[in-house]
């Protein structure tokens, strides 16, 4: 049984509850185990990250000093813009002595241990998917997915190591292990207005407007995603783009872990998927209904 | 040239010569090595990033890719410029920092490795320090009350994040349709969830307070 410290970010508590619920479930299945740091608080997030540099470093590095202080040597963050500020301050503080320094005299620590922070993606490829495959319980034949990473799973590419930074492929491989199909689509590491969703509304509308047509005629009917801030903008917000662009067709946007859930044989109820704005049922995804099942 | 023209033109310099040396007498006072050895703002932001902003070259491709360039008063690559030229004003009140998503698509494909997702970190902290009015105020309100949840509760808290940023900008009726659904979906928790070490988060909010200047 493999096991990892678990950041799940604040999201994952209220906005991205089905991502939490399905993420658990799923790796349950697959052999996994999640240790959730004691105490963990927000990662400082954009707003942080924007404003307040500082701030922004000690936010992050209190929950890896607390991953340590815990006894975890790795630890996953599901949410890609989280997961993204733990590895940049890692960075910060692995680059730059004056950084860590000030870091350390804020938080009264001391940066010694080397702490891993994994991204979902990561997660699924070390636990194999070959796991997936083995114990799934239906091929998702039918399914059409056009892969989104967005902008904070892969980049900075030489921070991440991880994947390449404008074509990236490790989500369709394991999108693949649920017997889905996945499109070659342009705008997979295109940003979808991230932060902007509440105060420059109408920009968020329009980005996940283009990204969410981009999938459409490329052949996909669903898309997946590894972000809350994501999923918010690319489903919860196709309320406002019905208004903004009245001849829009809602599309269902799925979190990788639903997918993988689905294939595992557990319910859209289950999985929370029933949380979304869009509604999605598998079997009104497949023409062939005799193959579900 | 006709030879009167260039006899003509060597006066003209023989007397700026001999008006310069004239002028040897420039009183000392305005003489100053002020401008060499203070931090200007372009050495404060190198400093701040770890890069040199001359090291930009201005080849556009990072507004090229920019996904927000369309929203912006000046493309990216140009308030690097105005940094560079010493416009440091124009480039600290100009709403691209704040319209700037930190998608990193820019900083990903800079052939010089400038990383200008960062320069821009940097423009906004200065411009805060600095109290330079900032033109996209509800960005600003909006990253102040998300904060102020942090600062409290030191996790997200929507539903105050919610509340708070339509008292700071009175824009009373947006999203007013999506929070009734959230809410019985049960993604909107009513209550905020508190750490328990709140008094740590209290203490990094302290100690990296902005110095205004």
């Amino acid at each position: 049984m493999m096991k990892y410290g678990y950041f799940p970010g604040c999201s994952q508590t209220s906005s991205a509850k089905e991502y939490d619920i399905s993420l658990r479930k799923v790796i349950e299945k697959l052999g996994v185990s999640f240790d959730e740091i004691n105490d963990w608080s927000c990662c400082g997030a954009t707003s942080a990250h924007v404003t307040n540099h500082n701030l922004s470093t000690a936010l992050a590095m209190r929950n890896i000093m607390l991953a340590g202080q815990q006894g975890m040597d790795n630890i996953v963050a599901p949410c890609a813009a989280c997961y993204n500020r733990l590895i940049m301050s890692q960075h910060e503080i692995a680059n730059h002595p004056l950084i860590k320094k000030e870091t350390e005299e804020i938080l009264s620590a001391d940066f010694k241990k080397d702490i891993k922070v994994f991204n979902i993606l990561e997660l699924f490829l070390k636990t194999g998917i070959n796991k997936i495959t083995e114990n799934r319980k239906h091929e998702l034949t039918g399914l059409k997915a056009a892969c989104y990473y967005g902008c904070l799973l892969v980049r900075p590419a030489e921070i991440t190591k991880f994947d390449d930074a404008e074509q990236p492929s490790s989500m369709e491989k394991i999108v693949e292990s649920t017997g889905a199909e996945t499109v070659d689509w342009n705008m997979k590491v295109e940003c979808c207005g991230a932060a902007h969703s509440i105060s420059r509304r109408e920009i968020v509308v329009d980005l996940s407007k283009k990204i969410i047509e981009d999938a459409r005629s490329h052949g996909a009917n669903v898309m997946v995603v590894a972000c809350p801030m994501c999923h918010t903008n690319l489903d919860m917000r196709q309320r406002v783009m019905k208004r903004a662009y009245p001849d829009h067709r809602e599309f269902p946007v799925l979190y990788l872990t639903e997918l993988i859930g689905l294939a595992l044989g557990m319910s859209e109820k289950e999985l929370g998927i029933d949380l979304h704005y869009v509604d999605f049922r598998y079997e009104d995804k497949v023409e062939d209904k005799t193959l579900v099942n | 040239m006709s030879s009167n023209a260039l006899k003509d033109t060597k006066k003209l310099q023989v007397s700026f010569v001999s008006q310069a040396s004239d002028k040897d007498t420039c009183p000392k006072k305005n003489i100053t090595t002020d401008h060499i050895s203070k931090k200007t703002t372009a050495d404060e932001i190198s400093e701040r990033t770890f890069q040199d902003v001359s090291l930009c070259y201005q080849c556009g491709k990072c507004s090229a890719g920019c996904p927000v360039r369309y929203y912006m008063d000046i493309a990216p690559n140009k308030v690097v410029r105005l940094i560079q030229l010493g416009f440091y004003e124009d480039a600290l009140k100009s709403d691209t920092p704040w319209l700037c998503a930190g998608c990193l698509t820019c900083s990903t494909r800079c052939p010089k490795g400038f990383d200008l997702a960062k320069f821009m970190d940097a423009v906004r902290e200065i411009a805060l320090e600095r109290g330079v009015d900032v033109s996209q105020k509800n960005i600003l309100k909006f990253h102040e009350a998300f904060l102020d949840q942090i600062r409290m509760h030191g996790r997200s808290y929507e539903a105050g994040l919610v509340a708070e940023y339509k008292m700071k900008t009175l824009d009373l009726f947006q999203d007013i349709d999506s929070a009734p659904g959230m809410y019985l979906k049960g993604k909107l928790n009513i209550l905020p969830h508190n750490i328990k070490d709140r008094k740590g988060i209290k203490s990094i909010f302290k100690k990296t307070k902005l110095k205004k200047t």
